[in-house]
């Protein structure tokens, strides 16, 4: 089974580098950008076919090492 | 004082921390493998040194904070024992759990390697007995995420409740948004958790602990480290 889980900065933390991207494409001229924040996507296979083992899993996952949830959230998706 | 220097890999500043501890300790410190399950017996302090543990993957401190030396350190803390964190020491606790917070990338996005001043906010701990309440001392950082952070209840408790040590200040220890060097919130440079015992700043005190250095300001921790727990004992 895959999954992905993504961890996004919480709102109100200051993203220095979502800033910094923000400031090029600005500068390459691309039109409309109001704002970016920047996250991480991690793919991951599982080895079970158990749809709430593998979402308890990565729940774990998540929690105990993926995001810190002082500062960032994170969203967890079974893709099948 | 017995000390425990942690390794892990991608650390590399712990032989100036064990250089430090062994000339003012007068005591060789262990260093000790990230993979260790316990500390060596009778440790009086375990210091997480700076460096680049895991190379930054994916948050600073992150991987070395789930070691399973880290598990020896928890108990050590628990039981009233001295932990000192610097630098990636310093994340490597936030991300462990042991102190509040977290390090986030430098508000200028800089790596910053430099001599900042430091006041010292209190003198009643053992992290800080060597040093006078207010005493302006100059260490080296070198760090690019060392901008502290944490939600505003638990800012309120560590200025409340005096447990920021160090903040970054202007040679005559002003404190104020020009010598704050990352962004870190309160101008925090070193905390301390609940207890008192367990301590993580950004600076680097052992790199300014010999003459040859150009300063000694920062000798005073230790120092005041071998003090406090030759008063305890």
């Amino acid at each position: 089974m895959k999954a992905r889980v993504t961890v996004t900065l919480k709102t109100g933390i200051l993203d220095p580098q979502g800033k910094a991207i923000e400031g090029a494409l600005k500068s390459l001229g691309v039109d409309g950008v109001a704002s970016v924040r920047q996250g991480k996507v991690f793919d991951i296979e599982l080895a079970g076919a158990d749809k709430a083992t593998a979402e308890a899993a990565l729940k774990a996952a998540a929690d105990k090492l993926l995001a810190n949830t002082v500062i960032e959230n994170y969203r967890v998706e079974l893709l099948g | 004082m017995k000390s425990a220097v942690l390794v892990f890999p991608g650390i590399n500043r712990e032989r100036d921390m064990a250089r430090a501890l062994r000339m003012i300790s007068g005591h060789e410190p262990a260093m000790l493998w990230h993979a260790e399950t316990e500390l060596p017996n009778g440790t009086d302090l375990v210091v997480v040194p700076g460096g680049f543990s895991y190379g930054d993957y994916l948050r600073c401190g992150a991987i070395a904070a789930r070691a399973p030396v880290m598990d020896a350190v928890r108990d050590h803390a628990a039981k009233g024992g001295l932990v000192l964190g610097v630098c990636n020491g310093f994340q490597i606790l936030c991300e462990s759990g042991l102190l509040p917070g977290v390090l986030m990338r430098n508000d200028k996005l800089k790596f910053i390697c430099k001599d900042v001043h430091l006041r010292v906010e209190r003198s009643d701990t053992p992290f800080t007995r060597g040093y006078n309440a207010g005493q302006v001392i100059r260490v080296p950082v070198a760090h690019g995420e060392g901008n502290y952070a944490a939600d505003e209840e638990t800012l309120k408790r560590l200025n409340g409740d005096g447990r920021v040590l160090y903040r970054y200040c202007s040679a005559d220890g002003e404190v104020g948004d020009l010598s704050n060097i990352n962004g870190a919130a309160h101008s925090i440079a070193g905390i301390v958790n609940e207890s008192g015992n367990v301590l993580g700043m950004m600076p680097h005190p052992e790199n300014h602990v010999e003459d040859i250095m150009g300063c000694t300001d920062g000798r005073g921790l230790f120092a005041g480290l071998v003090a406090h727990l030759d008063r305890a004992a």
